[in-house]
């Protein structure tokens, strides 16, 4: 087959191309929230948002309502019992967050079992369709990825203070704790607007992982975002071909490139390379 | 902006500042334990004051006080004549070295220019004027050929020196330095203190907690001694007090007759783990 016939050959189907253009949106928009989490310490918030979400979305099908909205109620909810629970009951943070996202992932899977005719769904859900996106889905998406990028974009001189020395922010003068409620509220929207491509269980390596990669090659906090979201949008590409192709699971697809780009720059990179023959500053300390 | 206006703050007459800083029976502290207790002081513009301590003792937690990123519990804190925060954009604060991620991807002339963002205002980027500030600040550090670097390629020093240009950057009128001279060498520490003297005498006020006794005495114009409350504020010399100093260390500090006095500390970073009362002794004070 000639190459220029083994890109466009699969465009031929609408689904392929609304496929492409939802795992390019969503891929950028993980990579440029996931330099957030990874540098803010949210992987674990991430994962319970995501799955948190899933009663909303299950009661959203039950009642014909937007799967967006259900699974932002969730996620809301969810986020204020960890933080009532944290603060009432002198628990550890992270101990919080594991008993309530698990216990609100259990309620959805209790309530989508109740539904005899569609349990074989789940899997849907759980590990998300990018090639199942429809017109409608896609404009949501595009719309919502696109405010949460702007507002970064327009606040990224303060989101950088305010991540990287929280205390020089607020001294400063700067709305710390606002900007931190923003944050929450954005990658709450990434999650939900992401499960449908990629599912609940692999959002997280969404937002981690091209972020994590880029950690690894880059110095500095802009261009981080930048090679986080060039990655990921690459990692989409040549994850959907290959789901076409070999006819494996898209969302699946994706995450594993992304997760050989972080093995390649974890051996290979400059910063923290395994092979790398710079002195590297813990020795330089010893 | 102009740029004689981004002087504006040096050529303010000094007639018009009777106290930069001002507690009056200030109790404050974290949940329900109290950090420091009816805590009163008074710091004239242009003094150069040392706040010394044991560990735990309260000492960075009067700089979050005055910073405003502490709200008393009860007493008065006035701070360039309004409530702590108020004037935020004239109060540059320096965390504590452990305070920061030095893994973040940020650099050396990024850190710098976060102090031109509370002057900046929310979504504006910095301009000719913040880069000039930002590069006159790198040169009084000497740090100007660091400036595209990674923080954590940075020695100790090196750091130190990094987050004193983003305080001289802010061009405030207060300084709040946690530890700005902890883990430097003795050339560092010099230059450090060098340019913290020429700041205060341009009127500039600075209060920065130190665990180093003989550069309190010998580089500061005033000392205020904290241990949960405060035990006494006067002139520097009075850190070679030695009833002063067992009040405030509970006696396990001890001066070696000769040289002036040499310290010894029983009271580094690393005995935090160590059984309490336990006699133990250093060489020296560093």
């Amino acid at each position: 087959m000639d190459p220029i016939g083994f890109l466009a050959d699969p465009l031929a189907f609408r689904f392929m191309q609304y496929g492409l253009v939802a795992a390019l949106l969503v891929g950028v928009l993980c990579a440029v929230m996931g330099t957030f989490v990874v540098l803010k310490g949210l992987a674990f918030i991430g994962d319970a948002v995501s799955h948190a979400t899933f009663p909303g979305l299950v009661i959203a099908y039950l009642v014909g309502a937007p799967l967006y909205i259900g699974g932002a109620i969730a996620a809301v909810l969810v986020s204020i019992a960890i933080g009532v629970v944290s603060r009432r009951g002198r628990l550890r943070f992270d101990t919080s967050v594991g008993v309530l996202f698990a216990g609100s992932f259990a309620f959805g899977i209790l309530l989508f079992s109740t539904i005899k005719n569609y349990v074989a769904d789940l899997i849907g859900y759980l590990i998300g369709n990018v090639l199942g996106i429809g017109i409608g889905d896609l404009a949501q998406l595009a719309i919502l990825g696109a405010i949460v990028l702007a507002v970064v974009l327009f606040l990224r001189k303060e989101l950088l203070f305010a991540t990287f020395d929280p205390m020089g922010a607020a001294a400063s003068g700067l709305p710390v704790a606002a900007l931190e409620y923003l944050l929450l509220a954005l990658l709450g929207v990434t999650i939900v607007v992401s499960i449908q491509a990629v599912g609940i269980i692999m959002v997280v390596a969404m937002l981690v992982t091209p972020a994590a990669t880029a950690q690894l090659i880059v110095v500095r906090f802009g261009q981080m975002m930048v090679v986080a979201s060039v990655l990921a949008a690459t990692a989409a590409v040549i994850g959907l071909y290959a789901s076409f192709y070999l006819n494996v699971a898209s969302g699946a697809s994706i995450v594993l490139v992304e997760t050989l780009f972080f093995v390649i720059a974890l051996v290979f990179g400059p910063r923290t390379g395994l092979l790398s023959r710079t002195p590297g500053r813990r020795s330089a300390l010893a | 902006m102009r740029t004689d206006a981004a002087f504006g703050a040096t050529t303010r007459p000094l007639v018009a500042r009777g106290s930069d800083v001002s507690l009056e029976g200030v109790s404050v502290g974290y949940g329900q334990r109290p950090a420091l207790t009816d805590v009163s002081l008074t710091v004239r513009p242009g003094s150069l004051l040392a706040v010394i301590g044991p560990n735990g003792a309260g000492k960075s937690t009067l700089l979050k006080l005055i910073a405003g990123l502490l709200k008393p519990w009860s007493g008065s804190v006035t701070v360039l004549g309004g409530p702590p925060g108020s004037a935020a954009r004239r109060v540059a604060y320096l965390p504590q070295a452990e305070a920061v991620d030095w893994e973040f991807p940020v650099t050396v002339e990024e850190v710098v220019a976060m102090g031109r963002y509370g002057r900046l205002g929310i979504g504006r980027q910095p301009g000719a004027v913040d880069r000039e500030r930002v590069q006159a600040a790198l040169e009084t550090v000497g740090m100007a050929d660091a400036a595209g670097r990674q923080i954590g390629a940075l020695s100790g020093g090196q750091r130190r020196r990094v987050f004193l240009a983003r305080a001289l950057a802010a061009e405030p009128d207060l300084y709040l330095l946690d530890e700005p001279v902890t883990g430097v060498d003795a050339r560092t520490q010099e230059d450090l203190m060098d340019v913290l003297e020429a700041e205060a005498r341009n009127g500039k006020t600075v209060i920065a907690t130190t665990h180093d006794l003989i550069c309190a005495a010998q580089r500061f114009h005033q000392a205020a001694f904290v241990n949960g409350r405060l035990v006494a504020q006067g002139p520097a010399d009075l850190v070679l007090d030695q009833r002063l100093l067992s009040e405030t260390y509970g006696g396990h500090v001890l001066i070696l007759p000769g040289d002036g006095g040499r310290l010894v500390l029983d009271d580094a970073h690393h005995h935090d783990q160590a059984p309490g009362g336990e006699p133990h002794y250093h060489d020296e004070a560093r």
